[in-house]
């Protein structure tokens, strides 16, 4: 691995480490379009501080130099922004608009002033654009991660005030705690991470790198803690793989690449994680369907065994479909899950699928009674409720309902209720 | 006495959150309807669903007979007044004259008939000498005379208005209460959603009793007893709230 | 036609295409998705710039600006998952599809002769330069594209003017009166997507956001009707295209830039001296109001109780200074009268007292 690849590395893990873990506060509080209008509002601060640097007789390039205009003008950005909203009819996006196209025009035009061009048309202004990853020195991600450690260090010590902040302002307010000390912190740290990203991914995509991760990290854990390691987590694997990436070949700038890796991963995040993820909620709606489908089909064969009183017989697959309509899916389903087996031409519950139909049926009608019992609701309601909700009461639901209706023996229509399987 | 409006089997869920339940109800043209229950009983809901504005779990909604849709034109709606941004570039005269909107259709400009119209119906709620006002300058009063103006303009049959006397100065709400009896002794039907449980007998002639399902709907003599009230205002169905939330949440694939 | 000339008409042209969809973005609040569609339709043009190898087709603009359509319709599906919460949808799907342009942009420039420059933040002192020959006439493309957009927005802005204004102020009653809000929303946005690819030569996508809300922004806080609006945005922007031109000859600096710079400017003195809503404004406003109220409070006081004018700081108990001063005020409008040794209110003053409770 050459010098150059090490240090784009280095410089992009520490990138999204920081402003992934500092986005997840921007995501939660409903503030993630501030890292844009922040990161276009830092333009004109960096080309003031190269003019005054260079005017003062100090180096010009020297990052924190640009750090510090870059702050100050963010700062002020943020400012504008609130003033803006506080004092006019104009809402925080409009507000958040003016500030993040206005700065940035001002930024360009200070930036062609500095190249000393009259036109828009230098390499200058690409680098901001969308950084210049692989022109970034060792001294650069020396004070990169210097900032990374300033960061995550106050994420660390703050954890506490911050947490109440994101979840509960008011709340914070009340026991004492100085809420907008910490917001102005937590907006500088953001400013801190923006100035960090602006050499590595550039203005626009910046946004992304504070967001992406936090959004991925929010698929797979409700707890603040967790959230956070993960997005930086997640960050600091989009940098490195943007930065890998890109090595690969000359013409791959490394800032898209790093912000097209932090979306593939929230896409994953999306579709698989374990409680959130889309691709189970689909695989759980089927099951369900299927389930329901089931145990339909084991109503149909109890409502047969109603009429004779028996339980445990064999019946042919066209008495059962008489029952209600179609089942055709069902069967092979409840075969396969031991509810149901073969008795030569014709089906019969096995003891199992005695107790699952007892005990759906049973749901049924207990649903019903309370339904009529306690809501007064009229008669030909009741089924079409009782047909969707057997199938998801739990026991313990219930069993509450019975002994609150006091242990009912027949359901609205002068149907028994099962106790459960018949012996 | 021909039904005005009809539900039936009435399911709406934002989400996995049950809003309205399984609600059967059916309303007779002529009369002055309030639509009262606790907060997020669904009272707004039912209008939204009557309006084809949200999405049916379940069940149907028939206005005249017939789908929203089919019905539009006899329909005139007056919303919350918060769900609207005030802050918006427009006089009252402006804001009157969109109830005029529905029925010139897509293209169509505003005449001058509408216009006279529009001033009509601010004579009526007593708010033509506002007609230029910009509507941020407006008191909450002369917010919801307004709102009543635009509904009067569209000249319906069916007047469905969610909270029109909540926060609104005595004068205005004596105004908006004889225009309403004025409606309805002219044929029209009204239903409003309404807050004030006090004044529900001395402003209307029936009552539809709602939290999250139908209590009980009719004439107010028989309906509004202390009985259906306390039913109505008794505290959440904890069984069936949860039971449901447990089914929208399985449809959905939720980890339940 | 001077050089000058056409490079300023080309950005009063862009202001005026922009301020017609901005002053709906503004009002509306969705400001933001204005910027992520800016940015968002760069892999249009350049997948357009590649397949029909030329910035200016018509196709380009038609393809770019399904990409914009595309951003507002992935930031919906995104949202609705429920996953994701709006503001997040939008900061995380611009960036990746002007990732995606960028990535797309780098590889084929120098292959296929697209300069980066040109695309991001575009030349609008190119503009005399980039001709084209229309009916035996030479004129600057930019200006020419531009100025259809401006036309096709205004016909736009005329023909759905009654249903953006009822979507915007009520969505709900424009879906119960038959408008379709979704309908609306995707032919606003559509609309915005169409004004960014046209205005991406001369002013670049970065900046054409400036041309979208900040006019539209400084003209709600002067007016408080919606076609006035409008047209403030177009005359507010034209002023910025005009100064910003002369901005930037005189610095020597980017012109796109020198405009929206002139375009901040104007905001920021509307937003402080703007009769109504203007900081200084209100700020006068506020005083007069305490005033009036005071005085109101005296005339007031003299309804219920006649007080020789002596009498009157103490019973108040106000200052004695700003009694007198009160009362003089009074005295000369004619709101108060001496009679028998009291003062007492006039007719004139019980009506001013109505007049400010009301």
């Amino acid at each position: 691995m050459s010098e150059t690849l090490l240090t784009v590395l280095a410089g992009a893990m520490v990138l999204g480490l920081s402003a992934g873990a500092l986005g997840c506060f921007a995501v939660l509080r409903r503030h993630s379009l501030l890292g844009d209008a922040l990161a276009h509002a830092a333009l004109p601060g960096v080309c003031l501080a190269f003019l005054l640097g260079s005017w003062a007789g100090f180096d010009p390039k020297h990052p924190l130099l640009l750090a510090g205009g870059a702050l100050c003008t963010a700062w002020i950005g943020t400012l504008l922004i609130l003033g803006i909203t506080r004092t006019t009819r104009l809402k925080q996006d409009a507000a958040i608009g003016i500030v993040l196209s206005v700065f940035f025009g001002a930024g360009m035009v200070l930036l062609t002033i500095v190249q000393g061009m009259g036109n828009a048309q230098q390499a200058g202004l690409d680098k901001f654009l969308f950084g210049q990853a692989a022109a970034l020195t060792r001294n650069d991600v020396i004070v990169m991660s210097a900032f990374a450690a300033v960061v995550l260090g106050a994420l660390l010590v703050f954890y506490r005030p911050f947490k109440l902040l994101v979840f509960d302002a008011e709340h914070a307010a009340s026991l004492g705690i100085r809420v907008k000390r910490y917001e102005v912190l937590l907006v500088t740290l953001m400013v801190v991470a923006v100035v960090l990203g602006l050499r590595t991914v550039g203005v626009v995509l910046m946004a992304a790198m504070l967001v992406t991760p936090a959004a991925a990290a929010r698929q797979w854990t409700d707890r603040l803690g967790l959230m956070i390691a993960l997005a930086g987590g997640f960050g600091m694997a989009a940098g490195a793989a943007g930065a890998w990436i890109s090595a690969l070949e000359a013409r791959i700038p490394t800032g898209p690449i790093i912000v097209l890796s932090a979306t593939a991963l929230l896409l994953i995040s999306l579709l698989v994680s374990p409680r959130r993820g889309l691709l189970w909620a689909w695989v759980r709606r089927r099951r369900n369907r299927r389930r329901v489908r089931v145990e339909n089909l084991l109503k149909d064969f109890w409502r047969l065994a109603e009429r004779d009183n028996g339980y445990g017989r064999p019946r042919a697959l066209s008495d059962v479909m008489a029952v209600r309509g179609a089942v055709s899916r069902a069967v092979d389903d409840a075969e396969s899950t031991g509810f149901i087996r073969k008795a030569g031409t014709q089906l019969q519950l096995t003891d199992k699928g005695l107790m699952r139909a007892a005990r759906v049926v049973r749901n049924h009608r207990i649903w019903e009674a309370y339904l009529s019992n306690r809501l007064d609701l009229a008669d030909d309601h009741l089924h079409r409720d009782a047909e969707d909700m057997e199938h998801v009461l739990d026991d313990e639901v219930i069993e509450q309902i019975d002994a609150a209706l006091g242990h009912p023996a027949k359901d609205p229509h002068g149907r028994p209720i099962p106790r459960g399987a018949p012996a | 006495m021909s039904t005005v409006l009809e539900y039936h089997d009435l399911t709406v869920a934002y989400h996995t959150r049950p809003v309205l339940w399984d609600v059967d109800l059916s309303l007779p043209d002529g009369k002055l309807v309030a639509i009262v229950g606790p907060n997020g009983a669904g009272k707004s809901t039912l209008l939204k669903a009557t309006l084809d504005l949200v999405p049916l779990s379940s069940g149907y909604v028939r206005v005249f007979g017939t789908h929203y849709d089919k019905a539009r034109g006899r329909v005139a709606y007056v919303p919350q007044r918060e769900s609207v941004d005030w802050d918006f570039p427009s006089t009252v005269l402006d804001v009157v004259m969109m109830g005029r909107y529905g029925k010139l259709g897509w293209f169509r400009r505003p005449s001058a008939e509408d216009r006279a119209a529009a001033l009509d119906a601010l004579k009526k709620v007593g708010m033509n000498s506002y007609a230029d006002r910009q509507i941020s300058r407006l008191s909450g009063g002369q917010q919801q005379r307004t709102f009543l103006a635009r509904a009067l303009v569209q000249d319906a049959d069916l007047y469905l208005m969610d909270e029109p006397f909540a926060g609104v100065d005595a004068v205005t709400e004596r105004t908006i209460i004889a225009i309403l009896h004025e409606l309805r002794d002219a044929g029209r039907t009204v239903v409003c959603v309404h807050h004030d449980l006090q004044t529900v007998p001395e402003y209307f002639d029936w009552v539809v009793l709602l939290n999250m399902r139908l209590i009980a709907a009719g004439p107010i003599e028989e309906v509004f007893t202390t009985e259906h009230l306390n039913h109505t205002y008794g505290g959440r169905l904890a069984i069936l709230e949860s039971a449901a939330t447990s089914l929208l949440r399985r449809n959905r694939g939720a980890r339940t | 036609m001077s050089d000058d000339l056409i490079v300023i008409l080309t950005g009063a042209a862009c202001a005026i295409a922009c301020a017609i969809p901005g002053c709906f973005l503004v009002l509306r609040g969705i400001s933001l998705i204005g910027d992520a569609i800016s940015h968002a339709v760069l892999p249009g043009i350049v997948i357009a710039f590649l397949i029909t190898n030329s910035l200016s087709a018509w196709p380009v603009v038609i393809g770019a600006s399904a990409v914009g359509l595309l951003t507002v319709f992935l930031i919906e599906t995104l949202t609705r998952t429920r996953r994701v919460k709006e503001d997040a949808s939008i900061a995380v799907v611009f960036p990746a599809l002007f990732a995606l342009g960028v990535l797309l942009l780098v590889q084929y420039a120098d292959y296929r002769d697209l300069d980066p420059d040109c695309v991001l933040h575009g030349e609008i002192l190119h503009a005399p330069l980039m001709t084209i020959e229309l009916f035996g006439a030479t004129l600057s493309r930019p200006l020419f594209v531009l100025t259809i957009a401006a036309a096709v927005n205004l016909v736009f802005a005329l023909v759905f003017f009654k249903e953006l204004k009822l979507s915007t102020f009520d969505a709900g009653l424009a879906a119960a009166s038959g408008f379709s809000p979704i309908l609306l929303h995707y032919l606003l946005t559509g609309v915005v997507s169409l004004t960014t690819v046209a205005s991406f030569e001369s002013v670049g996508a970065i900046l054409v956001v400036a041309f979208l809300i900040v006019p539209a922004a400084t003209a709600y806080l002067l007016t408080d009707r919606l076609g006035p609006m409008l047209v403030l945005a177009m005359a507010v922007g034209s002023t910025a295209a005009y100064l910003g031109f002369e901005l930037a000859v005189a610095l020597d600096a980017s012109v796109a830039g020198s405009m929206t710079v002139a375009m901040g400017g104007l905001f920021l003195l509307v937003w402080l001296a703007a009769p109504r809503e203007g900081v200084l404004g209100r700020f006068l406003r506020n005083r007069r109001r305490k005033e009036r109220f005071a005085l109101a409070l005296v005339i007031e006081h003299l309804v219920r109780e006649p007080t020789a004018a002596p009498d009157l700081a103490p019973a108040l108990r106000w200052p004695e200074q700003r009694i007198t001063e009160l009362v003089a005020t009074l005295t000369t409008r004619g709101h108060i009268a001496e009679n028998a040794g009291v003062l007492v209110a006039t007719k004139a003053g019980s009506e001013f007292v109505s007049d400010v409770v009301d």
